[in-house]
């Protein structure tokens, strides 16, 4: 089906004002008009060679042209199937839209496509939402899938970082009014299709840059072929025999020196590209974004979510003065038994784990458990006359007082060394006593450091942002081997920051998710904002990952890296290929003038003409056989730059020097096998 | 190969080796500023120069200034120099009576000797007076060759200043170039010649009676060659005092003056890369270039001496001992001095044209066909192998710049030079660069086979006289200004049309190198990482070797089938 569309596509491709903006291909469908001219011609009067020959060259000259388009398309239609399927939830809707936004206000139904930025519009479970919006009253769990593939509900809520709603999104539970922040068709959702189809995609810095190089060679290689001619009716005259080198001759060498195979294959390349950004689930909004990551220097991650699991774990029980270890962990797990948050969890775990504590049945115990408020700070549990407590030292030092207890000295010091360390003490208290301290700890994301030590070497220096303590940042960034941090990281901070950076000319790159990462987001040149941030967030960064994973920002850069590594390489090849050419089509096209020229036929070609037959056919097919790496993109290890360098020089500019021979010598032995010129 | 081609190139290349650091250092402080304070012996004249011409040594020009100086000082040194030539009839220092030069040659002789190009269509000793040739040809010699290190320098400026918008003061830069760098080694180089008997004097030309036949008198043309000859030599110019060069006994008598003229015409656009290096605060990135520019020069130096010891093959039918050893240096000596030999012709012939120089001590049109092909090819790949003083690097820095840019694409990240990035702007000044001299030398070429004054002009039938016409374009398009002879060229029809190819292959690519300069000035330095791609280490300067060759062999491999290869073939 992909295959059939592209092929069509490829044809309706041929349309010189279409091709006129890559000069490369261009040139090849004027030298096949030209041939194809010829061809006609050499029909009805005397041509300058045999019809056969100019037919088949000229026929091997379209697919050639074909084939770069056939490459285009392939690329183009990944990327439509899926913005098919994105339009498809952009149905024409029925929106109620308000006159105020208060859910008893007057509603009237009206067409989706007619609502404006700032309308109010109200949407009630089973409703799809009409467009970007902000939620100004209302709770309501919402059903993404349609942007982000993540078929779980997420919880969108007026106030707070997650009041920013999606055009094509649909409401499951409870109902929202929302504030419409964009007009139809410039919606999330718009944006998306067109990026996705690659409509609107600009060309690159460094696609503007490659395009000229090419440009240029193509001019040149124009001049050494055009200039041919002279020289060639000039040997004539001078040796006195034979005859001036053809027109179909001169346009098959133009055609294969000039970087066909490049040509053809970049704006295939730049949509793969741009592909695979939606396929790791990232949306950029432009090609620049995705350039610019492979460029980048300096990482900003966040500490937590990114470098630690998103949760601190108790890694220790210290019991106070005169207490027994495995008394603390008792009453530890006792006091989290009912604790559901992951602190609490994992402090029953370590009882069981370190002191082989068992978990005691909640219904056998009896007890009333007092929950975490945001007043008290504190939680734990009322049982056999028992009254456990834990929170915050501080929350617990006040809960003993008035209890009447006394808090004693060492284990203030305990919870100032924790603190120190980078942990979180928690203290635990049974009534006016208290009995010791937990440590929780940062948990650093396992394989993480490893990723860091990747990144080093390709040169990106990373920053873990914080609003840890310094010392609490400093033991985390140790042991997640992160270069630097920013610690009690506030957005004036992140974005000074993030100045001083640039100002030093690098690249910055960072993630981010709420209002107050915006400013810094909108500086960084490289932001990744999260799907589950704020609009504000996410109209400031230049992609947006859907998945809201803080780690894609490596994948982030390993993609915008391929892409760059793909076009290099394939330029590289394109024009080591040029040398074999010569070789091909030179002895062939003087054969008459200086014979003895076969020297240079190094390939030992059968006939000048299955020489020449043979150069232009693999310098079509060779379009085709590269489409697959230039859609998948070629291998990428973080590695040194020279490294890199290394290999790819050896497999695509030596190899792109030697493979052609090898292919030129094939057709043309399989061309004399079936008797063709 | 003889063991003695072996000493003598390695010894060549050991005294230029050794000079490269000293004076490439002396001439980074000379643009640094720091050697001269504008006082001291020197100072004297640069204030001086400074006032008289109303130069304001603060002024900073940004590249559309710098350029517009360039342009205009150019023009200025062409009029003046065609009006000299029209009118040295009547002007003083002409013993000979010379009658003015005809309008098409005076107009090809002022765009060759201020394009630094020194094309010769002229017979200098039957038609140039001593005046013309001094005041004329000798100062264009310093000056020409001050402009093209002018912009060289202007560039570097451009890779280590950071967010500025200007790259120098040209005039200062010209003034301390011929003042501190060009004037001091030519009167260095010309005293030594003058004590190796090179002739330096303002006599009318001798008669002397022949030997052999008494009753025949043979005409001694006389004149202050040696001062015009060390700066024709060091500055890249070439134009000869005389017609054949310094094949001429009274331009380079001895094997020493033989040496000293050779090692002069690579000795500053060798010893500008470690300039390069040093302006640029790492001087392995200027050894880098050199030893790229080695590593292309040496193997064509040693094919050239290789082809031109095979001899000729229409002569083993005659049993003549061709074969070159210890005791005759055999081979094709046709168009080669006794007193130089192959090595030394063959050493002259490959630095003349690897530096944009062009003077001989041997004719190229009588080499091998594939012994030619070497100084051919080392013109076409564009005058970058040491080239021109100044124009060689500037253009080798643009082959680094393409070179970088295809480096940076393969590693995966915006490519940047020393530093800076290299962006669409760049590439296309870059891109012009390469297509200008290509486009002339194919162009004029292809013209000129075509037509009825173009074809006349060939002497030679066959793939022979092709070649003299596409070394002419060559040498004309990328300023070497090197003649393979053989080819009548001092007509109207290759006056005017070489003339339009050395004005355009000179400006054409000086302009766009100041751009770059400009663009560079502006931009940001990016700090060095583990991601930067190292521009000095050895897989870096193969790439550029690579690039500057495939782009070279892919532009020219065609006219140079039809010429020297289909001449060689033939000759089998």
């Amino acid at each position: 089906m992909n295959i059939k569309r592209a092929f069509i596509d490829s044809i309706i491709k041929l349309n010189p004002f279409y091709l006129i903006r890559k000069p490369v291909m261009f040139v090849v469908e004027i030298g096949s008009i030209l041939t194809t001219s010829l061809f006609l011609y050499s029909l009805f009067y005397n041509g300058e060679e045999p019809p056969s020959f100019i037919l088949a060259v000229s026929i091997w000259l379209w697919v050639t042209v074909l084939f770069a388009n056939f490459a285009e398309s392939m690329a183009e239609g990944r990327g439509k199937a899926q913005a098919d399927s994105l339009r498809n939830t952009r149905k024409d809707l029925v929106s109620k839209k308000l006159s105020t936004p208060v859910l008893k206000s007057e509603s009237t139904l009206v067409s989706s496509s007619s609502l404006k930025k700032g309308d109010f519009v109200l949407i009630e479970a089973g409703d799809i939402i009409p467009g970007d919006g902000e939620v100004i009253v209302g709770v309501a769990s919402v059903n993404e899938s349609a942007v982000t593939g993540e078929s779980a509900p997420v919880i969108r809520e007026s106030g707070g970082d997650r009041n920013s709603v999606t055009g094509g999104t649909l409401v499951l539970s409870d109902w929202l009014i929302i504030k419409l922040t964009t007009n139809q068709g410039e919606a999330f959702l718009d944006k998306m299709i067109s990026m996705v189809e690659g409509a609107k995609r600009q060309k690159t810095p460094n696609e503007i840059a490659l395009d000229i190089l090419l440009a240029s060679l193509t001019i040149i290689f124009l001049l050494a072929t055009a200039t041919l001619l002279p020289f060639s009716i000039f040997s004539v005259t001078t040796s006195g025999k034979g005859s001036p080198v053809t027109l179909t001759t001169l346009v098959s060498l133009l055609v294969c020196l000039i970087p066909t195979t490049i040509g053809g294959l970049l704006s295939a390349i730049g949509i793969a590209g741009m592909d695979r950004m939606i396929q790791a689930n990232i949306i950029a909004m432009s090609g620049r974004a995705v350039e610019a990551a492979g460029d980048v220097d300096v990482l900003l991650l966040d500490k937590t979510g990114t470098i630690t699991l998103g949760n601190r774990q108790a890694s220790e029980f210290i019991p106070a003065y005169g207490i027994n270890k495995r008394t603390l962990a008792d009453t530890s797990q006792l006091a989290s038994i009912a604790d559901e948050t992951p602190e609490g969890r994992s402090i029953v775990i370590l009882a069981k784990e370190k002191y082989g504590i068992r978990e005691c049945n909640i219904q056998e115990l009896d007890a009333t458990f007092i929950p975490f408020s945001a007043q008290t700070r504190i939680s734990g549990i009322n049982c056999k006359g028992r009254e456990i407590r834990k929170g915050s030292a501080d929350a617990i030092y006040e809960y003993v007082k008035n209890e009447g207890g006394i808090i004693p000295t060492d284990i203030k010091l305990i919870v100032e060394e924790i603190a120190r360390k980078g942990g979180t003490p928690l203290v635990v208290a049974e009534k006016e006593k208290i009995m010791g301290v937990i440590q929780l700890t940062d948990i650093v994301k396992g394989g993480i450091k490893e990723r860091f030590a990747e990144l080093r070497n390709m040169g990106i220096k990373t920053i873990m942002i914080t609003g840890d303590n310094p010392l609490t940042a400093a033991a985390v960034a140790a042991e997640a081997g992160v270069d630097d941090f920013l610690s009690q990281a506030t957005p004036e901070a992140k974005l000074k920051l993030i100045r001083e950076y640039q100002a030093g000319g690098r690249l910055v790159a960072m993630t981010g998710d709420g209002t107050n990462d915006a400013p810094a987001l909108a500086q960084a040149d490289v932001a990744v904002a999260m799907n589950t941030g704020t609009l504000a967030a996410k109209e400031a960064g230049n992609m947006i990952d859907l998945d809201s994973n803080p780690t894609k920002l490596i994948e982030v850069v390993k993609i915008g890296k391929q892409l760059l590594m793909t076009r290099g390489s394939l330029t590289t090849f394109s024009i080591s290929n040029d040398v074999s050419k010569y070789f091909a089509i030179l002895p062939a096209a003087f054969a008459s003038t200086y014979p003895m020229l076969s020297v240079l036929n190094i390939m030992r070609l059968s006939t000048p003409r299955s020489a020449i037959l043979s150069a232009v056919i693999f310098n079509a097919l060779i379009i085709i056989c590269l489409i697959p790496l230039a859609l998948r993109g070629i291998k990428y290890r973080p590695v040194e730059a020279k490294i890199l360098l290394r290999k790819n020089l050896l497999i695509y500019g030596v190899g792109g020097l030697f493979i052609p021979f090898i292919g030129i010598k094939a057709i043309d032995m399989l061309l004399t096998l079936l008797h063709i010129f | 190969m003889t063991i003695d081609t072996i000493i003598q190139i390695g010894f060549y290349m050991f005294t230029l080796l050794c000079l490269v650091k000293p004076l490439g250092y002396y001439m980074a402080k000379v643009y640094q500023g720091k050697f001269c304070k504008t006082d001291g012996v020197f100072g004297i004249f640069e204030r001086g120069i400074y006032r008289f011409c109303g130069i304001d040594l603060e002024e900073d020009m940004a590249w559309q200034k710098y350029a517009l100086s360039v342009l205009w000082f150019s023009f200025v040194s062409i009029v003046f120099l065609y009006i000299l030539q029209r009118l040295q009839n009547i002007l003083p220092l002409n013993p000979q009576k010379f009658s003015g030069i005809s309008s098409d040659s005076s107009f090809n002789t002022a765009i060759s000797f201020v394009t630094n190009t020194n094309w010769q269509g002229y017979s200098a000793e039957i038609s140039m007076s001593y005046l013309t040739q001094m005041i004329g040809l000798g100062v264009q010699n310093f000056l020409s060759a001050a402009v093209g290190m002018s912009v060289l320098v202007a560039l570097i400026r451009g890779f280590v200043r950071c967010s500025e918008k200007t790259i120098g003061n040209f005039w200062v830069d010209l003034t301390r170039t011929v003042l501190y760098i060009l004037i001091p080694l030519s009167i260095i180089l010309a005293v030594l010649l003058v004590s190796e008997g090179v002739i330096q004097n303002f006599n009318p030309y001798k008669k002397i009676q022949m030997i052999e036949n008494p009753e025949k008198i043979q005409i001694l043309p006389m004149g202050p060659a040696a001062s015009q000859i060390s700066i024709k030599q060091l500055g890249t110019n070439g134009g000869g005092f005389f017609n054949v060069n310094s094949a001429h006994p009274f331009e380079n008598p001895t094997p020493f003056s033989n040496f000293l003229e050779m090692l002069a015409i690579l000795i500053i656009p060798s010893a500008l890369c470690y300039t390069f290096g040093f302006m640029v605060f790492d001087t392995k990135q200027g050894w880098a270039l050199f030893t790229a520019m080695m590593i292309i020069f040496i193997p064509m130096l040693f094919l050239c001496c290789f082809f031109e010891q095979q001899g000729n093959p229409n002569f083993d039918s005659l049993s003549v001992d061709q074969k070159s050893g210890l005791l005759q240096s055999g081979g094709n000596m046709e168009g080669k001095e006794v007193r130089f030999g192959i090595t030394n012709s063959a050493i002259w012939a490959t630095a003349t044209t690897a530096a944009s120089n062009g003077s001989v001590n041997s004719m190229h049109d009588s080499y091998s066909p594939l012994g030619g092909t070497v100084p051919l090819l080392l013109i076409q790949l564009g005058e970058i192998i040491f080239g021109g003083a100044g124009s060689g690097l500037y253009g080798m820095i643009v082959f680094a710049i393409i070179a970088v840019f295809a480096a940076g694409l393969m590693v995966g990240r915006t490519p940047e030079y020393l530093g800076k990035k290299i962006e669409p702007f760049e590439m296309k000044m870059s891109s012009l660069v390469i297509i200008i001299p290509a486009a002339l030398t194919l162009l004029g070429t292809a013209v000129s086979v075509i037509t009825k004054n173009g074809v006349n002009g060939i002497s030679n039938p066959g793939p022979h006289g092709f070649t003299e016409v596409l070394y002419a374009f060559s040498s004309a398009a990328n300023n070497n200004g090197s003649s393979f002879a053989g080819l009548s060229s001092n007509t109207v029809f290759y006056n005017i049309i070489l003339a339009i190819a050395m004005f355009l292959g000179r400006f054409g690519i000086i302009i766009p190198v100041l751009a770059i300069a400009g663009s560079l000035a502006r931009k940001k330095h990016v700090p060095v990482s583990s991601g930067t791609l190292p521009t000095s280490n050895p897989l870096f300067i193969l790439l550029l070797v690579g690039v500057i060759i495939l782009i070279g062999a892919l532009t020219f491999f065609p006219s140079i089938a039809l010429g020297p290869i289909a001449e060689q073939v033939l000759s089998k």
